[in-house]
């Protein structure tokens, strides 16, 4: 039993390393449509949140969660349609998509304070990866400077949210 | 000018001096991308504070040691009247990593 737990957190961190894999250059088209995904799991995260969760500081979270990220991506799609950039899928995208959808449908199964706890943990690390992969990967590789300045205010939100995750996690123990 | 006019001149201007005393000011700070600025303030005790959100998120002014916690929609502004003296150190309870001092004078 602890082998097979111990080979499915093995699979999972490679998972995790594999959605941001360095390689071939981003290109802007790719880099929005990376940003518009992540920001639409953290939705999908929060409204189901918002139906389970029974803390209420958790249950605010999440109502921040689906109202920041909203904003973002609305701003995120007003502006490639000004500059006529289509977001195109790509690997990175349904990487982070395929996980996430997983970690829906570990996360239904849980109820009451095991579940606050985890989806809270999920929030902390999901921003961590986000945010590494912004500041490492998207930021550097965006050539337009309006979609670059986009994801350069995205993750100071997003740190903002890393870091009120931190503290409802705190909260919680 | 008619004496009468003159009297009722000085009265407007006496009331008006006690209702709000010389020294009261509006203060603005911008939030702005995340950032608070001036990120350092200075005011008097009777001053107002009014915080300008220009972004399209919700923060908040909220003292670290709860003093006060000013919602501040977006796009939308925020006043507080201060009536206490000291040092506040704030942030945005939405996104804590927003912080600001505000420094009240007596």
């Amino acid at each position: 039993m602890f082998v097979r737990l111990a080979a499915a957190l093995a699979a999972m961190t490679l998972m995790s390393g594999a959605a941001f894999a360095q390689g071939a250059k981003l290109t802007d088209p790719q880099i929005a449509h990376i940003a518009y995904t992540a920001g639409v799991i953290d939705i999908n995260a929060a409204k189901q949140a918002q139906a389970k969760a029974s803390n209420k500081d958790v249950k605010a979270f999440a109502d921040d969660m689906v109202r920041d990220h909203e904003a973002v991506n609305k701003q995120a799609l007003d502006l490639v349609k000004k500059l006529n950039v289509k977001p195109e899928d790509n690997d990175t995208s349904k990487a982070l998509s395929k996980q996430a959808a997983d970690k829906l449908a570990e996360l239904s199964k849980l109820s009451g304070a095991a579940y606050d706890k985890a989806y809270v943990a999920n929030e902390v690390a999901f921003h961590k990866t986000v945010n590494n992969a912004l500041e490492k990967q998207l930021i550097p590789s965006a050539s337009n400077p309006e979609l670059k300045g986009l994801l350069q205010t995205g993750l100071k939100i997003f740190e903002g949210h890393e870091q009120h995750a931190e503290h409802v996690a705190a909260e919680l123990k | 000018m008619q004496p009468r006019y003159l009297r009722l001149m000085v009265a407007v201007l006496a009331f008006g001096a006690l209702a709000i005393p010389a020294h009261a000011a509006t203060i603005q700070i911008v939030m702005e991308n995340l950032v608070i600025s001036p990120a350092e303030v200075s005011a008097k005790v009777g001053d107002t504070v009014e915080w300008v959100n220009k972004d399209v998120l919700a923060h908040t002014a909220t003292a670290n040691n709860g003093d006060f916690d000013v919602m501040l929609p977006p796009k939308k502004t925020g006043t507080l009247v201060l009536k206490k003296a000291g040092t506040f150190d704030y942030y945005c309870r939405f996104h804590p990593n927003m912080k600001a001092t505000l420094k009240v004078e007596p």
